[in-house]
């Protein structure tokens, strides 16, 4: 805890091991961000701790001069729960991808943010099995072509932002693999908070699903196919910031308006972050018709479970006073053979 | 149930005196909303402070609310006690109660020819007979004529008795248990104030439920002393048994299994996190130690057996100890996640409270059948030890040398118990925790030379660096790491010396537990009935009558399965012959068979029920014949 903090550098959070994603894998951009993040957290650098599970995504903890455990597949959130629960005072990452998170591991992502754990959970999403060399995942479009879909998939994808807002989460956000500033002020914020805080990843795999968030990413037209929000600012998107979200009251949907076409400036809505019905609506917006939502949706914390937990304890103590194992053992009914 | 008892029982005919008895089975038997499992082990807490030895066992059906007088409704509660030691809840039934035609119809045939059957008459209608199948009733119909048959309306006794209270039909009827137990008091020549302090204790808040449970408890118990009672039901006297001098105390094996646990994660300087999700009949061990947060353990209900397992790796990964525990599906559900803690290698220790397979099977009742499992049933080469207990009181030692196991040498341990041991109770000489020598855990700390794949060279454990400690920042995870620098490696020779190194590190442990020893009997002879787990009680009870009748055999209960004490070998080969009754169809036998090259007999018993003494005291014979 005596290290000089405010001077380690990106180089101080790169562990020795070497870099294996594929060549222009989004999760380079993101291996990044976060390593330049971490200076900026104030911590030290043993107070990390990265937990993943398996697929691409959760090789990302070796990468890290930090503490890190790549576990198994699914199950990241529950052995990064037993991380917290031993030591509160730790930082405790998620490292995960749709596959991990959504498809094997759900019901352990939808605990640990029902739940409410303070834990960091970054799942890298890229709509597609890229370990396993292809097969389509819970977040592929409908009509994904793959090694195990060869007429394309039929099943629907679901949303993560909307599953982590109907799992309970406290912090819901989502950002993008390439842009660094926004990726690593939204990562800063769910860091912040206190309790579980969800982020989801747009992350380009170049190898099984290139190009898949190409409309949200290339400079050139992204502006009308993504939403940046940000608490108390209207919800204004597009190349001339003149498109709007308008919420349509006989329908409780959201529409898109143009400004001095079919809308004006007070009809478009605020984004309010405290809001879980608004984030709902954000998180479900698809393409084309709508834009991709970035930026943290939902933030309301609540209080944390090892926090409630810990207090529990200790009220506990102070009516019972510390455990006596001698006294537990007489305790209720016992008898002398003489 | 032995041959003195049924000989005294039978003596009692003859007089209307008091009889003695060295030893006597009690069942209670009624609806599950009779409360037979209260009356139980409130007679048990009566008779061990009398100073009686005891087993008991608990019967209840795996439905939380079954229709009222069925047949698949029936709770019982059996208690063993006698003034010679103890170690099984009885083979025989001396004294049935049976609160209603359901109880008796599902329990007559445990009952010794001679035996005494209390029955409650005023349960005994058509309808409920109906339900038991009974054409006519056994009360009356002479079916019941090899029996000494103990007939009393207590349903009326007990609306009389709590008169006064006016609690209403219903409430009322509730006390029968109560004025049960008062009879079986007065039978036994117990005194009731333990009970009524108890009574006064579970219902506090509810002083006229109380008072109406202890005067029906007060007029059972005068019924016994002022009704005129068929010719041969009479006080019986047990002695108080012989025991060793100390401060005891009545305990199941869930309870020593906790606190042995805490017991543990003092010696090791450590805290403790019990992650689980509620199964039969483990969920105890929960309940157990989500009571305690006053020790430094921290219990967490997990979404699924899977992430219980996880959690308890990842507080094993921060530093404290993590323990994970369930039944045999559950643990089949586990079995990836205790890979990754072999591969790992962190501690863990995994409780079976195994239960009747497979599948879903029999939750409620018992079985020893998961013992392949805890040796085999996982992925890979994955090594761990395996101990089991042997009673409900042994389940605190075999706690405590599982939290041993697991720190020292960086591994899961399996630790076996069984529904039978986690619910039945006995008497307990109160250890004192200074006897146990402490083994407190070392945290690596120095960043000099540092990397996770550092190893104690005897031990052969794993270094523990736990998040937070300056400069030992490591990765580990499952897939395969460099002997030499804990970093992944996919080298051909590194993976044939990994998993030696894992081999040899468990293997190891026999160097480290205590040479196995005869539970009774001779280091070799004719023939060695080796047992582990809840067999010990029969077993043992066999295995003493038979050397009684001057027979050469002796009883070996093996504790350390895996890896096996390191003399079990040539004790064995002292032997003529190995006889090994389990709960399962031959499981141990099978590993004995092929470590050791002997030729093992198993004696086999899957019926969800304890093995019987005779059954296996009739092996012995069968196999000196």
């Amino acid at each position: 805890m005596n290290q000089a903090v405010d001077k380690l550098t990106v180089a101080d959070y790169s562990s020795d091991q070497e870099v294996r994603w594929c060549p222009g894998c989004g999760d380079y951009a993101i291996l990044k961000t976060i390593q330049k993040l971490m200076p900026e957290l104030n911590k030290p650098r043993e107070n990390h701790v990265f937990i993943s599970g398996i697929g691409c995504s959760s090789r990302f903890p070796y990468y890290m001069n930090t503490y890190g455990f790549h576990t198994i597949h699914g199950r990241a959130p529950s052995v990064a729960t037993g991380v917290k629960l031993a030591n509160p005072a730790l930082d405790v990452w998620v490292i995960t991808g749709d596959g991990d998170a959504l498809s094997i591991g759900g019901n352990h992502t939808m605990h640990a943010l029902r739940r409410n754990v303070d834990l960091n959970i970054l799942l890298f999403n890229n709509e597609i099995y890229g370990l396993t060399k292809g097969q389509y995942s819970p977040t592929s479009k409908v009509g994904t072509r793959s090694p195990s879909t060869p007429e394309g998939s039929i099943d629907r994808p679901l949303s993560p932002c909307a599953i982590a807002l109907g799992a309970g989460a406290p912090f819901v956000a989502r950002s993008i693999d390439t842009e660094m500033k926004h990726l690593s002020a939204v990562i800063k914020e769910g860091y912040l908070h206190k309790g579980a805080s969800f982020v989801e990843i747009l992350q380009n795999c170049p190898i099984y699903n290139d190009g898949i968030f190409e409309q949200v990413k290339d400079k050139k037209i992204a502006a009308d196919f993504r939403i940046e929000v940000e608490h108390g600012q209207p919800l204004l998107f597009g190349k001339d910031s003149n498109k709007g979200l308008r919420l349509n009251r006989a329908s409780l949907k959201l529409e898109v308006v143009t400004l001095g076409d079919d809308a004006i400036l007070e009809e478009i809505l605020v984004h309010d972050k405290t809001n879980i019905t608004q984030a709902n609506l954000l998180a479900a917006m698809q393409g084309p018709h709508f834009p991709i939502a970035v930026g943290i949706l939902y933030h309301n914390p609540v209080s944390a479970y090892v926090t409630d937990l810990e207090q529990q304890r200790l009220t506990l103590r102070e009516t019972r006073g510390m455990g006596k194992l001698d006294k537990l053992l007489h305790s209720g009914h016992i008898w002398e053979i003489k | 149930m032995s041959a003195k008892t049924q000989e005294a029982v039978a003596d009692a005919s003859h007089s209307s005196q008091s009889q003695a008895l060295e030893d006597v089975v009690v069942r209670f038997a009624g609806d599950s909303g009779d409360g037979m499992q209260l009356t139980g082990s409130n007679f048990t807490e009566v008779t061990a402070l009398f100073g009686n030895d005891l087993a008991t066992f608990p019967d209840f059906p795996a439905e939380i609310r079954a229709p009222a007088g069925s047949t698949f409704g029936v709770s019982a509660f059996q208690i063993y006690f006698g003034s010679e030691d103890i170690t099984t809840s009885g083979d025989a039934v001396d004294v049935l109660v049976a609160m209603n035609p359901a109880a008796l119809t599902t329990n007559l045939e445990t009952v010794v020819p001679g035996g005494l059957v209390i029955a409650d008459a005023g349960a005994f209608n058509e309808k409920n007979l109906k339900k038991a199948n009974y054409d006519s009733n056994p009360l009356e119909d002479g079916s019941l004529d090899a029996y000494r048959l103990l007939t009393i309306d207590i349903h009326s006794q007990v609306l009389a008795a709590v008169e006064e209270f006016e609690l209403g039909h219903k409430a009322a009827l509730r006390c029968k248990n109560m004025w049960t137990l008062g009879l079986v008091l007065w039978l036994f020549d117990r005194e009731k104030d333990t009970t009524i302090e108890n009574l006064q204790k579970k219902f506090a808040g509810k002083p006229e439920i109380a008072n109406a449970n202890i005067a029906a408890l007060n007029a059972g118990h005068a019924y016994g002393e002022t009704a005129e009672l068929p010719t041969g039901v009479n006080v019986y006297k047990v002695p108080k048994a012989k025991v060793a001098p100390g401060t005891y105390r009545n305990v199941n094996g869930t309870q020593a299994l906790a606190w042995g646990l805490i017991a543990g994660g003092q010696l090791a300087d450590i805290n403790l996190l019990f992650a689980s999700y509620p199964i039969t009949p483990a969920s105890g061990l929960l309940h157990a130690l989500a009571a305690r947060k006053e020790f430094d353990v921290t219990t967490f209900q997990a979404e699924d057996e899977i992430a219980a397992v996880c959690a308890a790796i990842g507080a094993s990964f921060a530093g404290s100890l993590g323990i994970t525990s369930s039944a045999g599906p559950g643990i089949a559900l586990k079995t990836e996640a205790i890979s990754l803690a072999v591969s790992a290698e962190l501690p863990l220790v995994v409780v079976n409270t195994q239960r009747g397979g497979p599948s879903t099977g029999l939750p409620t009742k018992t079985e020893q059948s998961d013992l392949l499992q805890a040796f085999y049933g996982r992925h890979g080469d994955t090594p761990l030890p395996v101990i089991a207990s042997s009673s409900p009181s042994d389940c605190f030692e075999v706690a405590i040398e599982a939290v041993r196991l697991a720190t020292k040498y960086m591994t899961p341990v399996m630790l076996l118990s069984d529904g039978y041991i986690s619910n039945a109770s006995e008497p307990w000489l109160i250890p004192d925790i200074k006897d146990f020598a402490a083994f407190p855990v070392e945290f690596h700390r120095d960043p000099e030379g540092f990397n996770p794949s550092l190893r104690d060279p005897d031990s052969l454990a794993r270094v523990w660096a736990k998040p937070g400690t300056p400069g030992l920042e490591h990765r580990i995870g499952g897939i395969e790491k460099s002997y030499e620098t804990g970093n992944i490696s996919y080298d051909p020779d590194n993976h044939q010396l990994m998993t030696d190194t894992r081999q040899a590190k468990v293997a190891g442990i026999s160097a480290d537990i205590p040479q196995q020893e005869v539970a009774l009997g001779e280091n070799k002879g004719k023939l060695a009935v080796v047992g582990w787990g809840s067999t010990f009680g029969p077993i043992h009870q066999a295995v003493k009558r038979c050397r009684l009748e001057g027979l050469d055999v002796s009883h070996v209960h093996v504790r350390y399965l895996c890896p096996f004490p390191a003399n079990l070998k040539a004790l064995l080969s002292g032997f003529d012959k190995v006889l090994v009754p389990e709960m399962n169809t031959g499981q141990l036998v099978k590993i004995l068979r092929s470590e050791f090259l002997i030729d093992a007999k198993g004696l086999n018993k899957v019926s969800g029920q304890p093995f019987k003494i005779r059954e296996i005291s009739n092996a012995i014979k069968a196999e000196l014949a």
